[in-house]
């Protein structure tokens, strides 16, 4: 290959990782009471990072009792004015050291750099600056002429987009007048350790952000916690539904954002580099670890063999490697835990029959890494056509009229996403009005921004983040009675 | 000197038709009316190019944005700088260009750097027809000589003078010709006109190689040059070519990738390789990079060589050559160590 | 001997430069206690006409850049008086004979009536615009687009609170303004213009002219290249007529007098709405 690229690796050094992390308490680290900690390895090399606390209960405790008296004596006394003028100072903080953040966050992600250059750290800083705006605004939302807050908001967090999940919670979590207790994911731990620190430069009170760490049982004392008024949660369908089953017969109000199956339906008049493009970008953007991922490829029968050549074409020039090499594509898997979920799924297509193909692709020897591989003769009946991979796997079926591409998109118990190409506008319009899915993509996919809200129907989960819309979760929006 | 572009494939013929319009392409003289060969029909044209699949705007720019964030570095860079050297068309299209500036802009063409003979020469020197004989005597065989043709840049004159144009250019002693296209017929649909012009242009060459700029900078829409390009490479041009260089926009990474996706899908359905000529506001090193990489992941390596690519640009040379002197030196280099053309 | 200091040269503001009146003209201004302040420029119909050349020119641009860039410049801009507060108390100190304290709460309003309007950027579209459920097969939906360019007289009294309370909404929303501030409590409008040109606010997009709106505002009223106008501080009911009679030439959109609103207080949507169209757009929706 003569033009070959060299590598090109982005520097480790604008960033300072700490040997080891206590919890973010009352505006300031402290020691777990367990004295437990737990590693937080780079998922490309293996290699330890550092080490962070295991919060235990009297730690989640501590962070409640923490956010609840920053809500009563400071923030909900807050003026919006005030609380906008904190809010504006973390997005400019944020956006001062995206560098510094984005390196972090490949680190102990295994993103590709440009993404989490490119793609995570300006949607984090543009969560704070839109939501910011809406601290002081709140009456002209359409929530009636003087909102109120909710007071302790219980978040939990997956790894896919560590800090960006981070800011969808925090940011209007705060915008809106409560205080926060965040657990990040066990695998992702340090950009919002990371957060903690711009809390403080931005003087941010203490307790209206606690930054506790931990995994499955943290995360459970948490939303159970009897003083937490709002819970929001994403994250995997599973675990959100023994959520939903734990706050039951409780006052605490609730958001789910899960899993997803995503039909990305092409139609034979589909401008097709660009529909190419996006599904490449809907599935492999991320390594596929994107709950509205387009992991079911819908083709028109007329057109499949077409779409499918130029999209194995496509697929050869995607480069798998070192997360920090800024020509990266697919980065490295989040662990070796969802790696083997991948492995168990795509043996499963193959026992199914469906046809499995990936462009050849050498692998690192250290880490966890899978190739973008995609599965032809996929039917609706296949497991890798209704459970999510949560990786860079493809599932190609084939429709023959906007009907049945409809029915086979609807025929999931998930609802998150979908994504339609057509260069006929109004089959587009009939096409998104038929969809069960919480966010429509049309020409386009994986596009994000604070503006505009996010969530699904279905199984999907309930409540919206960002936009009017996702000011509501974390209002006090009910009737008096 | 070896002719350049419409190269066949050696890999496998085009893939399996299952369209009309595939038909159609197939099969070129199809196109034309029954009763006389050379008359083009033009509904037939229009359901041709009006039948190819449109471009998301949006899409076609996020693609070629994408792109342009690979960083290429080190030994990479080295090729690239050279390989970009190795297919400038050194351009020179003034009304007051004299033999003098010609003289000068063929001795930097052959030995771009004077103080590095490893420097490659570059592609071609491009100027207006009645400069050519000066640039054949000046280069002899060592490049190729381009002439703009055709009522350069405009294109707004008879068939008459279009092709007397050519041929004198050749006759000087022109081995390729930079042809515009007639933006007005095509913008008022009659390809048909566009299209034959282009073929007589071809004939009026003879052994020349032909590029057809398509001037994207009027045509405005990707659409349109989608369009442009499927009639030039069907009409016979062995390059197609972005831009005049005197219109603005010139030629743009998005417009360049739309063109080079062409190319590729020509290949694919009949296996004859076309070349892509980028012309015009491109500047520097890091610009002519991105067009590099752009060639590499949408064609390939078979077009990463002068006979499949060229940058049409003057100033473009010295950026080149004061990046290869930091490459080679290790600091920052300046204008007093490139030489004026 | 105490320093002699360096005294400022006040111009006016027109495309990002800070040029001198055409017409050479100036005028005094003075201190509450009838002390000379400075010479300011005495803005011509000359200038007003560069003005609007300016803000046309800055409009295409300014009203194309996303919502969140725009929110930022203003954003950025408040960051920059922030930097200036004290200059900015003292101006306004010595322009409206207040004492420095109350002369900070009005600086400080202003510095947050900026943040208030860059956080609306991104959003009166999700307020002013909608989705209309017609009665068919359409999808059909409104957005506020903004006007072009609008000419506008900023308050009397209150000479930097009330000048940012009229110039955020309009430049907020897209739109280039020519505003004239007050003619008698101009300087700190100086100081304004100063932190813009430092704050990514592309040039034209806000243009300053000190002077007499009463000789300069009838030539915008009437300039066909000037789309709205904001009367807010004509204090004149005549004037203020006569004005709104030459709008109605190119039927322009004014938004009229009120020279002693309340500028303390938080404002509402009326000065963004008054200069957007609403622009609707139909869409069949079918297969």
């Amino acid at each position: 290959m003569p033009f070959d690229y060299a590598p090109a690796p982005e520097s480790r050094s604008i960033v300072d990782i700490e040997s080891n992390y206590g919890l973010f308490i009352g505006g300031s680290f402290t020691e777990p009471t367990s004295g437990e900690f737990f590693k937080t390895i780079n998922p490309a090399t293996e290699e330890v990072l550092s080490e962070v606390a295991e919060a235990g209960q009297a730690d989640v405790d501590a962070a409640v009792a923490a956010a609840r008296r920053a809500y009563d004596k400071t923030w909900s006394k807050m003026s919006g004015k005030d609380r906008a003028k904190y809010i504006f100072r973390i997005a400019r903080l944020i956006q001062e050291r995206s560098r510094e953040l984005a390196v972090l966050e490949t680190l102990d992600n295994g993103k590709p750099i440009r993404e989490s250059r490119d793609v995570d750290l300006p949607l984090v800083a543009a969560h704070f600056f839109y939501h910011a705006g809406w601290a002081d605004k709140l009456e002209f939302a359409g929530y009636g002429p003087d909102p109120k807050s909710l007071g302790v908001a219980a978040q939990v967090i997956p790894w896919n987009f560590p800090l960006l999940m981070l800011a969808w919670k925090v940011a209007p979590a705060l915008a809106c007048g409560n205080t926060v207790v965040l657990k990040p994911a066990e695998t992702t731990p340090l950009t919002a350790l990371a957060f903690a620190d711009i809390c403080q430069q931005a003087g941010l009170p203490p307790g209206v952000v606690n930054i506790i760490t931990g995994a499955g049982e943290t995360g459970r004392m948490l939303v159970e916690h009897p003083d937490v008024d709002k819970v929001a949660f994403t994250g995997s369908t599973e675990v959100g539904k023994a959520i939903q089953r734990a706050v039951a017969g409780t006052k605490k109000k609730l958001t789910l954002e899960l899993g997803g199956k995503a039909a990305n339906i092409v139609f034979d008049d589909a401008p097709i580099d660009q529909a190419i493009e996006g599904i490449v970008n809907g599935i492999y953007f991320n390594q596929g670890h994107v709950c509205c991922a387009g992991s079911r490829l819908l083709l028109q029968e007329s057109i499949a063999d077409e779409a499918l050549a130029s999209l194995k074409r496509r697929l050869t020039t995607l480069r798998l490697g070192d997360p920090l090499d800024k020509n990266t594509d697919i980065g490295a898997i989040n662990s070796s835990m969802q790696l083997s979920k991948i492995e168990e799924l795509t043996a499963a297509g193959e026992a199914e029959g469906a046809e499995r193909w990936s462009p050849t692709c050498p692998i690192p020897d250290k880490g966890f890494w899978f190739p973008p591989t995609l599965f032809t003769n996929v039917t609706q009946a296949h497991r890798i056509a209704r459970e999510e991979i949560f990786g860079p796997v493809l599932s190609v079926l084939t429709f023959r009229t906007p009907e049945e591409a409809v029915a086979k998109a609807n025929n999931t118990p998930f609802g998150l996403s979908a994504g339609i190409w057509t260069e006929k506008g109004s089959r587009t319009l009939w096409m998104a009005n038929q969809m069960r899915a919480g966010i429509v993509w049309a020409n386009t996919f994986n596009r994000f921004d604070p503006a505009s809200p996010f969530g699904g129907f279905k199984e999907s989960g309930f409540g919206r983040e960002g936009g009017v819309q996702g000011l509501g979760a974390y209002l006090n929006v009910e009737d008096p009675s | 000197m070896t002719p350049v572009g419409r190269g066949t494939t050696s890999q496998a013929p085009a893939r399996p038709h299952t369209t009309d319009r595939d038909t159609l392409i197939a099969d070129q003289t199809s196109i034309t009316n029954q009763e006389s060969d050379a008359a083009v029909d033009n509904s037939k044209l229009t359901s041709l190019l009006h039948g190819l699949p449109g471009v998301d705007q949006v899409g076609l720019e996020g693609r070629a944005a994408t792109l342009a964030t690979r960083s290429i570095k080190k030994d990479s860079k080295i090729w690239a700088i050279d390989t970009a050297i190795s297919m400038v068309d050194l351009t020179t299209l003034e009304g007051m260009d004299t033999d003098g500036k010609v003289r000068s802009l063929c001795a930097k063409a052959l030995h771009p750097d004077p103080t590095d003979p490893t420097c490659p020469a570059v592609a071609a020197v491009c100027v207006y027809g009645d400069l050519v004989a000066t640039t054949r005597a000046c280069v002899a065989d060592r490049i190729h000589v381009a002439a703009v043709a055709t009522a350069f840049p405009s294109g707004r004159a008879s068939m008459e003078v279009k092709l007397m144009d050519t041929k004198q250019a050749v006759a000087d002693g022109a081995d390729e010709i930079d042809m515009v296209i007639d933006r007005g017929a095509f913008l008022a649909g009659n390809y048909a006109k566009v299209f034959e012009e282009i073929v007589a242009v071809k004939e009026a060459c003879g052994d020349a190689h032909l590029k057809v700029i398509l001037e994207t900078g009027e045509l405005k829409t990707y659409d349109n040059v989608r369009r442009a390009s499927w009639l030039a490479m069907h009409a016979g041009a062995d390059f197609i070519k972005t831009s005049t260089g005197k219109v603005s926009p010139a030629a743009t990474l998005p417009v360049t990738l739309l063109m080079l996706e062409a190319v590729r899908d020509f290949a694919d359905q009949t296996g004859t390789r076309i070349g892509v000529k980028a012309a015009g506001g491109i500047k520097t090193s890091k610009d002519a990079i991105r067009y590099l990489v752009m060639v590499n992941e949408t064609v390939g390596e078979g077009w990463l060589n002068p006979d499949m690519f060229r940058f049409g640009a003057s100033s473009l040379l010295n950026d080149l050559l004061m990046q290869r002197q930091r490459m080679r030196d290790g600091h920052y280099s300046g204008p007093d160590y490139v030489t004026i053309d | 001997m105490s320093r002699v200091d360096v005294r400022k040269t006040h111009k006016l503001f027109i495309g990002g430069a800070f040029p001198r009146s055409e017409s050479g003209r100036t005028y005094e201004v003075t201190d509450s206690k009838e002390q000379f302040l400075a010479n300011m420029a005495l803005a011509s119909r000359k200038d007003a006409r560069d003005a609007v050349l300016a803000a046309r020119s800055a409009v295409a641009k300014w009203s194309a850049a996303t919502a969140y860039n725009r929110g930022q410049v203003l954003y950025r801009i408040a960051e920059v008086m922030e930097g200036r507060r004290e200059q900015f108390i003292s101006e306004v100190s010595d322009s409206e004979g207040v004492s420095s304290r109350k002369a900070g709460a009005h600086v400080d309003a202003a510095i947050d009536r900026w943040v208030w309007y860059a956080g609306w950027a991104d959003k009166y579209a999700q307020v002013i615009g909608n989705t209309n459920p017609v009665a068919g097969p359409f999808f059909n939906f409104s957005v506020p687009e903004p006007t072009g360019v609008v000419a506008a007289v900023a308050p009397q009294d209150a000479s930097i609170l009330g000048l940012v309370s009229v110039v955020a909404p309009i430049i907020v929303t897209g739109n280039a303004v020519i505003v004239m501030p007050s003619s008698s409590r101009p300087i700190p409008a100086i100081t304004l213009a100063e932190c813009l040109a430092t704050s990514d606010v592309p040039a034209g997009v806000v243009n300053i002219l000190t002077g007499a709106p009463a000789e300069v505002m009838p030539w915008l009223a009437e300039h066909a290249d000037v789309n709205a106008l904001d009367l807010t501080g004509i204090v004149d009911e005549g004037v203020a007529t006569d004005l709104q009679r030459s709008a109605a030439g190119t039927v322009k959109r004014v938004r009229g007098a009120a020279p002693h609103a309340n500028w303390q207080a938080t404002p509402s949507l009326s000065r963004m709405r008054a200069f957007v169209e609403v622009k609707t757009v139909w869409h069949p929706m079918g297969v």
